[in-house]
């Protein structure tokens, strides 16, 4: 009964949709406050229909409901009660009715919080985004309805992809369709503002903590997917240029560039139609990312179960949604009045090379991607792929100039900036980055050219944004309690720009480390072999055949030492799954933060006399790697402080009240 | 000029949809690969051997003129799969007889000769394909790869991967059927 429920439930989620995507940007139209005020009520209720239709796929996981086809295919009634729960999200069904849902909470948000927004711009923005919610339910009960029941039902279900059940992984897709999605309302606020034809920066204030909210989901979320291949898939790496990986990247660094010329729209009135143009496109790649993984278009490791009438369906929701808002960009962009100039040497010029690096970068993850598919069309078949050397030979060159212009940026002050007053603060910074970088060359021994240049720009992004806001709140130049004061005072998203700032630095050093001074072993092990590697001195005790809850295992034991001295023992094993007909690996790891010692084992494929009672042996030193991780964390920190900040959160005031110049500059 | 500026993006969004659509073509799968090579004649080359290795090394015309289909597998010291691989080769060599020809893709010799000497030396020759040049000609998409070619140098069947584990082996020990190589019933 519950799924019946479930159905209905999406049928009149869809109903409401229909009437919000009319009658609201009527009502703006027309200056009927009634019918723009009618979006409140609708969205909720979207939202609610939508959760009932969630929790109702939810429950019948959670009580293995094997009517359900769904469940069939992707749960199992011996499964952990966690992994039943994430079940939910780990279909393509299941995900896209995620994806809905977050679709209509952001909606729900808006109407709940924007009470500071114009109405006819909310009536608006709710509209457009009812539009999104009913292209996504449509697609859902046309082509992937969640609740399709089966007859008669089996005994038990087929599990769902035991690489799948972990709990980081569980956690990941809810973040990242947070963020993807998130990006949706700041669209609908583009279009919305280009169909009123207005932008300025009081729109751009409103925008901006969405933006925030979005970009911090994603943040969390990528780094969440690549902490779950770090750990999980045993291959000792954190980022695979996968063009899965790839698309819910390219939304990043879009997102990253909107943040920052958002800024400019904000404080200067400038950037306007650059600033709308990205919000567009930021969710544009969302979508992308979207059609890319559930049609099969691209072979990938993530690629949902593929069917050409749902890849058919999206193409032709992205060609309405992204076709129809560029469409309306093209028409109404040259109409926006430009805004507040300046000079090459000053903030917006920062930023403007901010948004320019960005974007190249994201063109060059898109070309690369879609590459392989572009040939194939021009040559008429031949296939090829685009691996990580295409994008670590063209990506990286893009973002080191940005690391640099980061470190620079903030001392840069709004429409002309002093360039040798700020380079002679800035010459202290040059000298640590330096030295800091000559004693890793030290103690290193050697390594690449280029690893040492990207790390000197890591030590320099990293000090300049700790002179800076050492400069801001005056430390060690007035008395202490002074500098407590002034890091009060300091508005919140300054500090936040600091944290998130310093924390790609510290990403830096995570990427850098763990990319140059990685070492790596695979070797055939008996009982007793002795491995040396990363100064550590391994050795292999032997393996037992262990059971866990709905798998069983081989289970390693490694006992490390350092310089003779016990350290701890590391237990890798090799998962099989019954039911699914899948084995996994679980790698054992000791993490400091100097470095992670990463072990996992394999039998040896052939089993002949040389081979005979070994094991194949996988160890990775990867120095450094958890400032990742580290640096990720203060990213999304720093993205939540800056959220936080009073101007953001309150009073963000009515278009009167924010004349640029009354702002000071920051 | 704002003007037309404001639709590229709309012209590049087009561009990439044509693109899509084409790429829905539902007889269409990214994840089979296919060889040009297949039936045709194995590419013209002449590949010195191993420094420091006693196995002679590979040119076009050892390939033809066997008795027998011979098999041509591409590896390399660095490439984990390799190394699963390796027992299942050598079994092909000691126990069906086979013929085994090896070409080192990007390896440095010395690397390759601790690994063949590790491991055990099945290849009758081995060509060392320091600038990965051969690997172009054959059309590789990764290592290993292993073919089977005729008496007469025609490529009769590309393997992408490892024959490792069971299914792989099967296909593989089926092609070698088809090819002659081995007869129907010989068991490994």
């Amino acid at each position: 009964m519950t799924p019946e429920i479930g159905h209905f439930a999406l049928a009149l989620a869809l109903a409401m949709a229909l009437v919000q995507s009319v009658l609201p940007i009527l009502g703006a139209g027309r200056g009927n406050i009634l019918w723009m005020q009618s979006a409140r009520w609708s969205s909720f209720g979207q939202v609610f229909f939508v959760g009932i239709a969630f929790l109702a796929l939810m429950q019948a996981f959670v009580t293995s409901d094997f009517t359900v086809k769904n469940v069939v295919e992707n749960s199992n009634s011996l499964k952990p009660m966690l992994f039943k729960v994430a079940g939910t999200w780990g279909s393509h069904e299941g995900s896209l009715l995620l994806w809905t849902l977050i679709l209509t909470v952001f909606g729900a948000a808006v109407a709940l919080f924007g009470s500071n927004i114009p109405l006819s711009l909310k009536a608006r923005t709710l509209s457009v985004q009812a539009w999104i919610s009913v292209g996504f339910l449509t697609f859902m009960l046309l082509t992937s309805n969640p609740f399709d029941r089966v007859f008669p039902p089996p005994d038990d279900g087929q599990d769902l992809n035991p690489l799948l059940q972990d709990v980081g992984l569980a956690m990941h897709p809810p973040l990242l369709y947070f963020g993807y999605v998130g990006f949706s309302i700041v669209f609908s606020f583009a279009v919305a503002a280009l169909i009123e034809g207005r932008v300025d920066a009081a729109w751009a204030r409103w925008v901006r903590p969405w933006t925030l909210a979005a970009w911090m989901s994603l943040t969390a979320g990528i780094a969440l997917g690549s902490w779950w291949a770090y750990y999980e898939l045993g291959w000792g790496g954190w980022w695979f240029w996968d063009p899965v990986e790839n698309v819910s990247f390219m939304p990043w660094l879009m997102g990253t560039a909107l943040l920052h010329s958002a800024i400019v729209t904000e404080k200067r009135d400038a950037f306007k139609s650059w600033t709308i143009l990205l919000a567009i496109l930021t969710f544009s790649l969302s979508l992308l990312g979207t059609f890319i993984v559930r049609s099969g278009l691209l072979t990938s490791v993530h690629a949902f179960a593929v069917d050409p009438e749902r890849g058919l369906y999206i193409l032709g929701l992205l060609a309405v949604s992204i076709g129809g808002s560029l469409a309306l960009f093209a028409w109404r962009a040259p109409t926006m009045e430009p805004g507040g100039l300046f000079k090459p040497i000053s903030r917006e010029a920062g930023l403007l090379v901010n948004n320019l690096l960005l974007a190249t970068a994201t063109g060059i993850v898109l070309f690369g991607t879609l590459y392989p598919l572009f040939y194939e069309a021009a040559t008429g078949g031949e296939k090829l792929s685009v691996g990580p050397p295409f994008f670590n030979a063209s990506f990286i060159p893009v973002m080191l100039p940005l690391v640099f212009a980061m470190g620079l940026g903030p001392y840069l002050s709004w429409k002309r900036a002093d360039l040798a007053g700020v380079l002679q603060r800035l010459r202290f910074v040059v000298v640590l980055a330096v030295l800091a970088t000559l004693v890793t060359w030290y103690l290193a021994e050697g390594g690449p050219v280029l690893g040492y240049l990207s790390l000197m720009l890591a030590f320099w992004l990293f000090f300049s944004t700790l002179r800076e806001w050492a400069m801001r709140i005056k430390l060690f130049e007035a008395p202490f309690p002074e500098s407590v004061r002034r890091a009060r005072n300091l508005p919140r998203s300054s500090h936040g720009m600091t944290l998130a700032h310093a924390g790609l630095a510290m990403a830096m050093f995570g990427f850098i480390g763990s990319t140059v001074w990685k070492s790596e072993e695979i070797i055939f092990v008996r009982p007793g072999t002795e491995v040396s590697i990363g100064g550590f001195d391994v050795t292999f005790e032997g393996a037992e055949r262990v059971r866990g809850p709905n798998y069983f295992a081989d289970r390693g034991t490694l006992r490390v030492a350092r310089e003779g001295n016990y350290v701890t023992d590391l237990f890798p094993e090799r998962r099989t799954y019954p039911v699914a007909q899948t084995t996994t690996t679980e790698s054992a790891i000791r993490s400091t933060m100097a470095g992670d010692l990463y072990a996992s084992i394999a039998n040896p494929a052939a089993e002949d006399e040389s081979t005979q009672g070994a094991w194949t042996l996988r160890i990775l030193y990867e120095p450094l790697v958890n400032f990742i991780w580290i640096g990720s964390a203060m990213l999304v920190l720093g993205g939540g402080l800056s959220l936080s900040d009073r101007r953001l959160r309150v009073g963000a005031p009515r278009r009167k009240a924010t004349a640029p110049a009354a702002l000071p500059a920051e | 000029m704002g003007r037309i500026l404001a639709f590229i993006p709309l012209a590049i969004a087009a561009i990439f949809g044509g693109f899509f659509l084409w790429g829905l073509n539902p007889d269409r799968d990214p994840n089979n690969i296919p060889s040009v090579l297949i039936s045709q004649p194995a590419p013209e080359f002449d590949l010195a051997a191993v420094d420091g290795l006693e196995t002679p090394g590979l040119s076009r015309a050892d390939l033809v003129g066997n008795p027998r289909p011979v098999i041509v597998n591409v590896f390399a010291s660095w490439c984990v799969p390799c190394r699963a691989e390796h027992g299942v080769l050598t079994q092909m060599v000691e126990k069906d007889g086979l013929t085994l020809f090896g070409i080192n893709y990007k390896d440095k010799p010395e690397d390759a000769t601790k690994w063949l000497a590790e491991l055990g030396n099945p290849y009758e020759r081995i060509g060392s394909d320091l600038s990965g040049r051969v690997g172009i000609e054959w059309g590789l998409s990764g290592v290993p790869e292993t073919f089977i070619v005729g008496s007469d140098g025609t490529v009769l069947f590309r393997y992408v991967g490892p024959v490792v584990g069971e299914t792989a082996i099967s296909t593989f020990r089926e092609a070698l059927i088809q090819a002659g190589a081995l007869a129907r019933g010989q068991n490994g």
